[in-house]
């Protein structure tokens, strides 16, 4: 498989086309935006959670293909799933991103693996993890607060 | 632009092929494929002219500039210096006093800003700027509006991208203290009637700052027949080095400006009581300046000037042409900015898919260009759009480069459409 092949798969592009779980969740008991300033991408993440079970999830925004597939992705893997195991499965892909150490004791991450081919393209990782940030925000009680992936740093013409 | 003459007048006269091996990171690959850059707008690359000047000054003279007696001292002051009659040349500034070497455009823009601007800024005031200008020329201003309770006053631009003369001269009044607009559009390629503009604010006693960083590299540009008091550009968008850039004004303003920076070069004396500044440009140059990136600079001016502009004009306009005509015909593309007036910028957004990945499908394919909002958030405002894919084109372009951009992005079509 090529390097874009590998960034582009099909599970990518059918997440983009067609994003899971993509509404609001009203009512909802977390909530938070994720915003890159550099290329306009947002998401914003709502969350139902009742008795450390996030019994409903969604998201809506505009970005591009991989934050959009990320972002679909978390939905579908999240949905259903006890608050602590979202929690493990966040920072076992971040870890997986990161390339170190994924944490002990977390199972594999499913879909969720297709989106490790923004490893060999430094450029396009932030569009990964946008939904994961806002995931940790609305989840660490930063309801409704933007968060960013990095610093707006304003390029040149 | 001589737009309307035939391109086969020029192609014989025009040798890209010549102009290509003058850049030695033309021949690289990228992904394995040829390099096809298009992301002049952002920044050009440097001819071979440009690189040895720099490593010529640090091989052969380098010192520091306006300090030494010694012969090498002297050496590097006259080639910096020349550099400053070249870049004079190149803008036919009345005389080289009128160039003031700043980090880049950017700070030219804050330097007019602080040191003509804010002395005379009253509550009130205004400050007119229009709605497709660079960050650049959008923030120091609203930082003196911030801290002086002067507006700054907008002239809108039309769906093409493109600034009427009517809306511009029925914000230009009493309180207007400076017009500050872009000379080429980066993000939409307009290019604006600047001269007319600056007769319409002259007629009102209004002085006018030009923003050139996207003008100077595909254009003529003669500051005294357009009587700007201000202009201003990059050096690396010029084919010149990075961390250089150039301010010109119109000496009898330099002179009655203060000082912006303190520092060493400026100062004619210092004692603990009283500090007497320089003359222009000196008094506006504090500190150890750029000195090879200036020599580099003024290496580009030469390389640049070597060629014919009319030529350089054509070359690119024709690059424009068929980019659009090649690019409009892709299913589910739009165009963004479609000025009668246009330098060889093509912003263009997809129905499926983001500026972002049809950036990184392209790269895949060696061709860089730029996606985002090119610092420009209004105009992406303006249109609706969080960002725009922007290809273009410099002198070293070649339309084999414009038919490997419209291959790749009808990959990006089949991949999302």
């Amino acid at each position: 498989m090529t390097r874009l092949a590998a960034l582009y798969q099909h599970v990518v592009i059918d997440h983009n086309r067609s994003p899971r779980n993509y509404r609001p969740v009203n009512p909802h008991s977390h909530h938070a935006v994720g915003y890159n300033p550099l290329c306009g991408d947002r998401v914003e993440l709502f969350l139902d959670v009742y008795e450390g079970i996030i019994r409903d999830i969604g998201f809506q925004g505009e970005s591009c293909a991989i934050a959009t597939a990320s972002a679909s992705l978390l939905t579908a893997t999240l949905m259903g799933r006890r608050v602590d195991e979202a929690r493990s499965i966040a920072r076992r892909f971040n870890a997986e991103l990161e390339g170190t150490e994924p944490p002990a004791g977390v199972e594999g991450l499913g879909e969720l693996e297709a989106l490790l081919a923004v490893r060999n393209f430094p450029g396009r990782e932030k569009c990964a993890r946008l939904a994961w940030r806002a995931l940790e925000a609305a989840l660490g009680g930063e309801a409704a607060l933007a968060v960013t992936t990095e610093a707006e740093r304003s390029g040149s013409g | 632009m001589s737009s309307a003459r035939p391109i086969t007048d020029t192609a014989a006269a025009y040798d890209v092929d010549r102009i290509r091996r003058d850049f030695p990171i033309l021949a690289r690959q990228v992904h394995g494929k040829p390099l096809v850059y298009l992301d002049n707008g952002a920044s050009a690359q440097k001819p071979e002219a440009v690189i040895e000047a720099e490593a010529r000054c640090y091989r052969e003279f380098y010192s520091n500039v306006h300090r030494g007696v010694h012969f090498m001292s002297q050496a590097s002051t006259s080639a910096f210096e020349a550099a400053r009659g070249k870049v004079a040349g190149l803008l036919n500034a009345a005389s080289d006093k009128e160039i003031v070497f700043t980090r880049g455009a950017t700070e030219a823009i804050n330097l007019v800003a602080y040191s003509y601007v804010r002395p005379k800024l009253k509550a009130g005031d205004e400050i007119l700027i229009s709605a497709m200008e660079h960050h650049s020329n959008i923030v120091p201003w609203q930082l003196l509006c911030e801290e002086t309770g002067a507006r700054l006053v907008v002239v809108p631009i039309s769906d093409a991208g493109e600034i009427s003369l009517d809306d511009v001269e029925s914000r230009i009044n009493g309180r207007t203290r400076i017009v500050s607009i872009m000379h080429v559009s980066n993000a939409l390629g307009t290019i604006n009637p600047i001269g007319e503009i600056i007769r319409l604010a002259h007629a009102k006693g209004v002085p006018v700052l030009v923003d050139g960083a996207q003008a100077v590299p595909h254009m003529r540009v003669d500051v005294q027949a357009l009587e700007a008091d201000f202009y201003v550009f990059a050096g690396h968008k010029l084919y010149g080095p990075s961390g250089v850039g150039v301010l010109y004004g119109r000496y009898e303003l330099l002179k009655a400006m203060p000082p912006w920076q303190g520092g060493g070069d400026m100062i004619r004396s210092v004692s603990f009581e009283r500090t007497e500044f320089a003359e222009p440009p000196a008094r506006f140059e504090a500190g150890t300046p750029n000195i090879a990136g200036v020599i580099g600079l003024g290496a580009a001016v030469d390389y640049i000037r070597a060629l014919d502009p009319a030529a350089i004009a054509a070359h690119e306009v024709d690059l424009l042409r068929y980019a659009t005509e090649l690019v409009a015909d892709i299913p589910g593309v739009r165009i963004i900015g479609t000025a009668r007036d246009k330098a060889s910028v093509l912003s263009f957004v997809m129905d499926d898919a983001h500026p972002h990945d049809i950036g990184t499908i392209l790269d895949g394919d060696g061709v860089a260009i730029r996606s985002g909002h090119h610092c420009a958030q209004p105009v992406m405002q303006r249109f609706g759009i969080p960002a725009t894919a922007r290809a273009s084109f410099g002198i070293y372009n070649t339309r084999e480069e414009v038919e490997q951009l419209a291959a790749s992005i009808h990959k990006v079509r089949d991949l999302f459409a």
